[in-house]
């Protein structure tokens, strides 16, 4: 039944008291249905944009906009289905129904399929990734944050750019994931840096130029642009005075630093012929701090969904059991990580399957996590309990104390000379990180106020068996109670789901930037005063 | 035929004025029986017998603690049967308004006490199948046992539980349950 007609029903039959509520309702909605933008869709020789309609913050695509592209066919039989066939595969739509049949397979959307004013259908842009991947001839990935739809093996790395002031220069940080190696050169102006790549993804750098405010104020980096489909333009100030790039590649990642250092006050760029890369002699570059400078300290985040296979977890009333909430909340939280910090994110586990306590923790270990998440949902005696809880870990005081006098133990090393080794206990790994998690912790708390709500004590310590071995910053996150009826159905919803996750993204970027701090201020305590 | 009709109209009423007193009755039967079932007293199995105070344990008003009340527990001969008792009291289902941390169902196996004062407590598989799953019932339900034995038993230093006989790494996948725990007052409201 159209809202409209529903709306007008319940003014009918109920009086004032709901005419009231309807009246915000459409008011509220009002605004919801408008936005429109697009995504682009990249495949080895061409770029073509699709448009997109946001409506209740979902961004949906035209059904015959993705024929055009993908070569479907769609019919609307008559009792308002909709099957698109692809090469003699058909997937049904259903209005009403966030739901999809793929070659006879059911596959969720986030909505259902809609019809716009024009009449024309909108299915939500996930389709392309969890219905139309699953029949078409060539692998389709949906970068949804960078609103990009890459058709076939594409190697399209993201990149991200950071800008640091370092006393009268600066530091460009050019992260590139999956590694992809690139070439720097100055031609007059402009500091061009290519990729060798398919095309790059760079969703902070659209097609204007978009500004570094601290290295604008220095006169060091106007703006930064792409030039083309994988090179990045940045501008030069007049305070430029010489460049000195350094790779650091890591087994997932590139990471280019650029120092920059000033030249003579007021001297424009293009005064002094640049005999690029490296004009000599450098006005100052022995100011600059050394290119073997710290990395970022969170490179790697393992995620634990909690629980799984029999091992259901907490159940709310209405059946919503734990094991999903994590898993739905745990992949939604990689790709969130991956795209907009570059990191690379482990997950303990992608499946429905049941891991073993330890194995989760082996997964952070083994794998060099620099944090660890442990995602969960609660549950209570006491129904009316509600809120977000982060917990660290707890040990037996004697522990603690045993695992604080292990002292690094001398072992014979080749060539007769011997070398500290650390032995870490698997069962106290954590004691030397409790003070980080503690911060990771609170930095939690914060990002979720006004987002999530948070329990009376948002915060405590328990000897918490899948954080003890952890040898990295590690917090469990209880979501909120599956026992309380509302958190349930919010539990369950992507909207609050998106929500913790986007708070989350912000409090691991926070906690990142702290700890980068505090490294840069140990190596350069100058630096830092 | 109108009489006919007329009769098999009477008939249906008649049966669903039938079933609806039934449903009714049952109901108001149900409601009677409630408050019987649940003054069950926390000291069964009630033998007559000496007796000792213990403080047991339950989940505080709020939810996230527990909270200590004063019971009579009968009494045990030497310490590892005093426990058995406490732990037994512990076990048995909870006078309103007092709610237990321990799942229903759960049943106490058999209890050790070594010459270190550590208490193994083998408990029924329902403390970990019937449990909520959250963690912090989960350790609302571990210090339930363990603060009823070290508080009242001094003899008990700490306690170790296990399921169905055997050493488990959690009873529902947080809390680290390989190694005898302490006392745990933090947990319990003031």
């Amino acid at each position: 039944m159209p809202s409209a007609l529903r709306l007008s029903l319940a003014l009918r039959y109920n009086g004032p008291v709901l005419r009231r509520t309807a009246l915000v309702i459409l008011l509220l909605s009002a605004p919801l249905f408008s936005q429109q933008n697009s995504f682009i869709v990249l495949t080895r020789d061409a770029r073509r944009a699709i448009a997109t309609t946001t409506v209740n913050e979902q961004d949906y695509v035209a059904l015959d906009d993705l024929a055009a592209v993908f070569q479907l066919t769609v019919r609307e039989d008559a009792i308002g289905g909709l099957t698109v066939g692809y090469k003699g595969k058909t997937i049904l739509l259903t209005p009403d129904q966030p739901l999809a049949s793929v070659s006879g397979r059911v596959v969720s959307l986030p909505a259902a399929p809609i019809r716009n004013a024009a009449r024309r259908w909108l299915v939500p842009v996930d389709f392309i990734s969890r219905a139309l991947s699953l029949v078409y001839d060539a692998k389709l990935t949906l970068r949804r944050p960078s609103r990009l739809v890459l058709v076939g093996d594409l190697r399209v790395p993201r990149v991200q750019i950071r800008y640091d002031a370092i006393g009268t220069g600066g530091r460009l940080t050019i992260d590139a994931t999956p590694r992809a190696a690139s070439t720097m050169s100055r031609d007059g102006d402009q500091l061009t840096m290519k990729f060798d790549a398919d095309a790059i993804d760079a969703a902070n750098v659209t097609g204007a130029a978009a500004a570094l405010p601290g290295a604008a104020a220095q006169g060091l980096i106007q703006s930064v642009r792409m030039a083309d489909a994988v090179t990045l333009a940045f501008t030069v100030g007049p305070r430029f005075g010489a460049f000195k790039i350094t790779s650091q590649p890591s087994d997932t990642s590139m990471r280019q630093t650029v120092d920059i250092a000033s030249g003579a006050p007021g001297q424009a760029p293009d005064a002094t012929p640049a005999p690029a890369p490296f004009p000599a002699p450098p006005p100052d570059l022995s100011a600059l701090t050394p290119s073997a400078a710290p990395v970022s300290s969170v490179r790697t985040i393992a995620i634990d969904a909690g629980h799984g296979g029999d091992d259901e977890g907490a159940k709310g009333a209405e059946g919503t059991k734990e094991k999903d909430v994590t898993l739905a909340v745990a992949r939604k939280l990689k790709a969130a990580l991956e795209s907009k910090m570059g990191v690379r994110v482990l997950l303990t586990r992608d499946e429905d399957r049941n891991v073993p306590i330890d194995d989760r923790t082996a997964v952070a270990n083994n794998g060099k996590a620099d944090l660890f998440i442990s995602l969960h949902a609660n549950a209570s005696w006491r129904p009316a309990l509600s809120g977000a809880t982060i917990s660290t870990a707890l040990f037996e005081h004697q522990a603690e104390q045993a695992a604080r006098a292990l002292a690094p133990e001398l072992v014979p090393a080749f060539g007769g000379a011997t070398r500290d080794i650390e032995f870490v206990p698997w069962d106290v790994a954590q004691i030397p990180h409790l003070e980080q998690s503690a911060t990771l912790a609170r930095v939690i708390e914060e990002s979720f106020h006004d987002h999530v709500p948070l329990a009376m004590t948002p915060i405590d310590a328990a000897p918490l068996r899948v954080l003890q071995p952890a040898n990295m910053p590690a917090v469990l996150l209880e979501m909120g109670y599956l026992t309380n009826p509302d958190q349930e159905k919010q539990l369950a919803g992507a909207d609050f789901q998106n929500t913790l996750v986007q708070a989350l993204v912000d409090a691991v970027v926070k906690f990142r930037d702290a700890m980068d701090d505090e490294r840069r201020a140990a190596a350069f305590p100058e630096a830092a005063k | 035929m109108t009489r006919q009709r007329l009769l098999v109209i009477s008939a249906v009423v008649l049966f669903v004025a039938a079933i609806v007193l039934i449903v009714i009755v049952r109901q108001r039967a149900a409601r009677h029986i409630t408050p019987q079932a649940l003054a069950v007293p926390v000291t069964a199995p009630v033998k007559p017998g000496r007796k000792i105070k213990a403080l047991l344990f339950y989940v505080s008003m709020d939810g996230t603690k527990l909270t200590g009340v004063e019971r009579e527990v009968a009494y045990g001969d030497g310490h590892a049967e005093q426990a058995q008792q406490i732990v037994n009291a512990q076990l048995a289902a909870a006078a309103t308004p007092l709610v237990s941390a321990i799942p229903p169902g759960t049943t106490l196996r058999a209890l050790y006490l070594n010459e270190k004062g550590e208490a193994y407590v083998d408990l029924s598989k329902e403390v970990s199948t019937a449990h909520t799953g959250g963690s912090q019932d989960e350790a609302l339900t571990i210090y339930t046992i363990v603060n009823a034995l070290t508080t009242n038993l001094p003899a008990v230093k700490s306690v170790q539980l296990l399921v169905n006989g055997k050493e488990v790494d959690t009873l529902a996948g947080h809390i680290d349950l390989r190694e005898p725990l302490e006392k745990n007052l933090d947990l319990v409201e003031p």
